[in-house]
């Protein structure tokens, strides 16, 4: 008995099922029904920018930490796989690899690894590598393929904005718009966007799985609803419907996949109801009034730049701190 | 045109007011000797003079009256006359000093009991348990001296499981004996030649009970003691402890140690007495 | 069902192994070393030496101050020797070893089976006892019992809870007591509920242990002030604050202590020892242990004499074959040991032994700021914030960031992803902020 040499640790001695890896991995199967209806619309496109994101993201993980930080893999916990997937979805189907490796290269070199790496990032990777894009090649971000059964090669937010800055009034905009279609994926958009019902089922499974709370989804979606709800009610005839705000765009992908990463988000239950009311607020008045269709990607980044603030500001609710004011 | 001139031009001119009022409100009076008491300090920020850092320590300096308490491990005798110079006060004099560790529990001296599996730190380790070893007073290894260490001069040697001091680089700072959990490391007098006589072990068990757990541990038999011409070694609690200050390094309590537990360095090799077996064991 | 308001986690509560084995007497061991430290406070003072006989039952050391508590001999025999000798954790304290002679016990012991009902002894009296006794906490944390029942004059105690939770996995020995030794258990509610003269009693359980509950709530049922609360299972229920909140509502603020809120706490084993000591004059010399791990041949309730080695007790059951670490306590907060030869002690809940597979920790990620453990964590702090203020050593910043707070439950530990090692660092932080608190008081002073 003296012989064997007994492992001593610091409690506890047991550990939950909580996981990095396991988390990542749910995140990748919350991910798939949206890829599926990508290549339902699109053909074999999505699968392959998908998967040379993916690859190029792992890739520049894979280089920096090697050659420039010169620390052990980081590759295991699956979060390079994990942004490579985000960043394909939201390119649109049709564009040159070309650029799919560049934002590879300025979503994990600049977005993450130039922070340290997984965990110190203060920007979400696949939304800098995305707005980067977005910026530097304005058409090729915007030009998407007519895809099956989908209206136009423009997407409804970006038509219906032009439309609506012409002076056509919203009834006659709604006339091109099948809401039914759209929250299947009968749209243009970027790949990953198209389908809210495919995207909400991987919500569910997020949820199923704890991998995240229904706090920030919820509200960044609830904030829209209530904004466009109230613009839609003053003047119905100069601004898109609650629902028609939901569905289109990148509303559903950035509230349930893009605000939600860990990294970028604030700690706290309250922290996530104010930066996600932020979101919501500012994709609106983006999407309303400002010069691009779409806020989603914008309104996250700019309150990613919150979080810090936020975690500083807004404290979990502690045991027994009612009673020490004194 | 003019009106767009004019407005950035003003709110230029206003915004730079405004600086200079903020600046010149909050503008902090200092005496300009700390800035140059701060320049002669080696600015290692090591906290080895009991102060936040060079900044704190050239306040202390420029603002106290009698300094003579005050010094500076890192740059030594020489900056402490510079800046006593320079400030017109008076200053004490220290010996060079040196970090040394107090153990021998390598690997091979002291067979390691159970296996440690906790956060990498010796001071989560100590606050746990004994250690790893049948010593619970001995090195754990875990090297959290070696962090604190400013000056590179403290490293884990990968063969031994101990830290080794780097004599060159050391400047007696102390940072690495506040680390130390176990309280192994001791600042000792730094003789030429980097030669040096101590006691490498601190276990206060038993002889028996530390024998058992490290060949080379001190059992506290007293020989050494009784072997000092100088009345530098004492032992208590079953450890011999030897005073640098009254040590003349003569080597004879090296010889006499049964464990080998009192090591030297430094030192040009014996001539070989007689044929007893040589017991100076771990020298080098 | 009630519950504790924040944080938490659902460990699986593993108590299958040893649940349905019976309490059972474990053999006298040959010899027996009893530490003179078997509680929180000052170290009791050896009062026999070498070459003395002494009794089952017999004041060995006396207790050091106030907050300590005397030892009595478990087993009749000669004194071997008086001397520091390795602890669980290696670490060297005094100890009286004794080699065993027969099992004589001392006349004064009341041994009948017997169930004392009435209680006959003042409040005074039955702290007295208590204290002479050396009755201490016996969940774990052994805090000398005649301490806490001592209320502080200005503060009124209005209910006792006893805590039945045990929430830590594995662990069955309380729950055995219930189950076996209920009525006791309830007389020795009845008893400390006097000495600290309230009149409602909640023993609370968790729901994992059904028949716990309908058992007790039989014998319960003559005496209106005892209650029994079901509570939901979910770890660390069994923290006294924790469970003061499920069972009262009510919550102990931040610094202050149970009494604060009217509530005395007090564990199930240490309820039975109290009624032992109290009604029967027996001293706390032995213990229920729960011997157990996931493949250990035979899991068991045992009780022991203290002073017997752990490994004896190992042995017993089925040895340690592919056995990676030992635990003296449960697997959250019990702590590893190095030293299987240690004795058990008043405050050894269990000896849990984990295979050799599941006893390292996994690799170390980085912090991915899932906030996981924010929301494990029962008192509503920020371990991952904690973690790198300590290791920072920003102590100003811990203490505002409420480190004193940490009942050091290993949640935060437990849920975290990256396998961080959190309540490592957490407990170096908490320990150096109580130590700069504690210095405060003193230069006020």
């Amino acid at each position: 008995m003296e012989t064997q040499k007994l492992v001593v640790s610091p409690a506890p001695h047991v550990h939950g099922s909580n996981d990095t890896r396991r988390m990542m991995g749910d995140v990748l199967i919350a991910l798939m029904p949206a890829l599926v209806v990508s290549v339902l619309v699109y053909g074999l496109q999505p699968l392959v920018v998908t998967a040379f994101s993916v690859a190029c993201c792992v890739l520049v993980e894979w280089f920096v930490q090697r050659f420039m930080l010169k620390g052990p893999s980081t590759l295991g916990d699956m979060s390079a796989i994990v942004t490579g997937v985000l960043l394909a979805f939201n390119l649109p189907a049709n564009i040159p690899l070309g650029l799919v490796a560049i934002a590879a290269v300025v979503s994990i070199g600049i977005g993450k690894m130039t922070y340290g790496g997984l965990g110190k990032n203060p920007f979400n990777p696949a939304l800098v590598g995305r707005v980067f894009l977005l910026i530097a090649f304005p058409v090729a971000m915007t030009t998407f393929p007519e895809a099956a059964g989908a209206v136009t090669g423009a997407t409804p937010l970006a038509m219906a904005k032009e439309a609506l800055k012409a002076g056509v009034p919203v009834s006659e905009v709604m006339q091109n718009v099948d809401l039914g279609a759209m929250s299947l994926g009968m749209k243009s958009g970027s790949m990953g966007e198209i389908s809210v019902v495919a995207l909400l089922i991987g919500f569910a499974w997020l949820l199923f799985r704890k991998v995240i709370s229904w706090h920030i989804p919820v509200c960044i979606l609830g904030t829209m609803a209530l904004f466009s709800t109230i613009t839609y009610v003053i003047a119905p005839e100069e601004f898109m419907s609650p629902l028609f705000h939901l569905l289109s765009g990148g509303a559903v992908l950035g509230a349930v996949f893009m605000a939600t990463d860990y990294v970028t988000s604030p700690m706290t239950k309250k922290g996530m109801v104010i930066y996600a009311v932020g979101i919501g607020i500012i994709t609106m008045l983006i999407r309303l009034w400002g010069p691009y269709p779409e806020g989603m990607s914008f309104a996250i980044l700019i309150m990613n730049s919150v979080v810090p603030l936020i975690d500083k500001y807004v404290r979990p609710r502690r045991f027994g701190a009612v009673r020490t004011k004194k | 045109m003019i009106s767009t001139i004019l407005v950035v031009g003003g709110l230029g001119a206003l915004l730079a007011l405004l600086l200079f009022l903020v600046a010149k409100k909050f503008y902090v009076e200092e005496d300009p000797r700390i800035d140059e008491v701060e320049k002669i300090l080696p600015g290692a920020n090591c906290g080895g003079c009991g102060f936040a850092g060079c900044r704190a320590m050239s306040e202390a300096l420029v603002s106290r009256d009698d300094i003579s308490a005050l010094y500076c491990p890192v740059g030594g005798g020489d900056c402490m006359k510079r800046i006593a110079e320079y400030l017109g006060k008076a200053v004490a004099e220290k010996e060079p000093m040196v970090a040394v560790v107090r153990c021998a529990g390598s690997c091979d001296n002291r067979p390691r009991t159970n296996q440690y599996n906790g956060a990498q730190s010796c001071l989560i380790a100590s606050s746990l348990y004994a250690g790893n070893t049948g010593c619970s007073f001995g090195c754990i290894g875990l090297g959290d001296c070696t962090l604190k260490c400013e000056f590179d001069a403290l490293h884990m040697n990968p063969v031994t499981g101990l830290p080794e001091v780097d004599e060159e680089k050391c400047t007696a700072c102390g940072a690495c004996v506040k680390a130390c959990p176990k309280m192994i490391i001791e600042l000792r007098k730094k003789a030429p030649k980097g030669r040096k006589i101590y006691v490498s072990c601190v276990s206060k068990a038993k002889g028996a009970v530390a024998r058992k757990a490290c060949k080379v541990a001190c059992i506290g038999c007293g020989k050494c003691a009784k072997v000092c011409p100088f009345d530098a070694i004492t032992v208590e609690n079953n450890l011999a402890y030897i005073d640098f200050t009254k040590c003349k390094m003569c080597r004879k309590c090296v010889l006499e140690c049964p464990t080998g537990a009192i090591v030297e360095y430094g030192f040009p090799p014996r001539k070989v007495v007689e044929s007893e077996p040589q017991q100076t064991a771990k020298a080098e | 069902m009630k519950t504790f308001p924040i944080g938490g986690i659902h460990p699986s509560d593993c108590k299958e192994y040893s649940k349905g084995a019976a309490i059972e007497q474990f053999p006298i061991p040959a010899t027996v070393t009893i530490p003179l430290s078997q509680h929180i406070g000052a170290p009791a003072v050896a009062c026999v030496a070498k070459g003395d006989k002494v009794l089952v039952g017999q004041v060995i050391a006396n207790a050091g101050g106030f907050v300590s508590s005397p030892i009595h001999s478990s087993v009749s025999g000669t004194v071997v020797a008086v001397e520091p000798k390795a602890d669980a954790q290696g670490n060297m304290k005094p100890t009286i070893t004794i080699a065993v002679e027969g099992d004589e016990w001392m006349e004064s012991i009341d041994r009948s089976e017997a169930v004392v009902k009435n209680i006959n002894l003042t409040k005074e009296e039955i702290i007295a006892k208590v204290s002479e006794m050396g009755i201490v906490g016996m969940g774990g944390a052994t805090f000398p019992t005649h301490v806490k029942l001592s209320v502080p004059a200005g503060k009124k105690a209005e209910c006792l809870i006893i805590n039945a939770v045990e929430c830590e996995p594995y662990l069955t020995a309380d729950y055995r007591v219930m189950l076996e030794q209920g009525d006791k258990l309830i007389v020795g509610a009845r008893i400390l509920a006097k000495a600290i003269g309230v009149d409602k009693i909640y023993i609370g359980i968790e729901n994992n242990k059904p028949d716990a509950i309908a058992h007790l709530r039989k014998l319960a049922a003559v005496y209106v002030e005892v209650e029994i609360v079901p509570l939901k299972m979910r770890y660390p229920q069994g923290g006294e604050k924790q469970l003061i909140a499920a069972v009262t509502g009510r919550e102990v603020p931040s610094g202050g202590l149970p009494i604060d809120v009217g509530a005395v706490v007090q564990n199930v084993g240490t309820a039975l020892a109290v009624y032992e000591a109290v009604m029967k004059n027996k001293p706390l010399f032995e213990r229920v242990v729960t011997v157990t791990g996931s493949r250990l041949a035979s899991p068991k309730n045992l009780l022991v004499r203290i002073g017997t080695p752990m490994s004896a007790l190992i042995e017993y059951c089925g040895g340690m074959e592919n056995v990676g670490k030992v635990v003296a306590g449960g697997p959250m907060m019990g702590r590893a040991v190095s030293n299987v030869d240690a004795p058990v002690t008043k405050g050894t809940s269990g000896v849990l032994l984990i295979p050799t597979e599941e006893s390292l920790r996994k690799v170390e990620g980085s912090c991915i700021r899932c906030a996981k453990c924010v929301e494990a964590c029962p008192m509503g702090l920020e371990p991952y914030l904690l973690n790198s203020l300590t290791q920072l050593g920003d102590y100003e910043a811990l203490e505002a960031h409420y480190m004193a707070d940490c009942i050091e439950c290993g949640c935060c530990t437990f849920s975290c992803p990256s396998y961080l090692p959190l309540l490592d660092w957490v407990r170096i932080g908490k320990a150096e902020v109580m130590k700069r608190i504690r210095e405060r008081a003193m230069a006020k002073k």
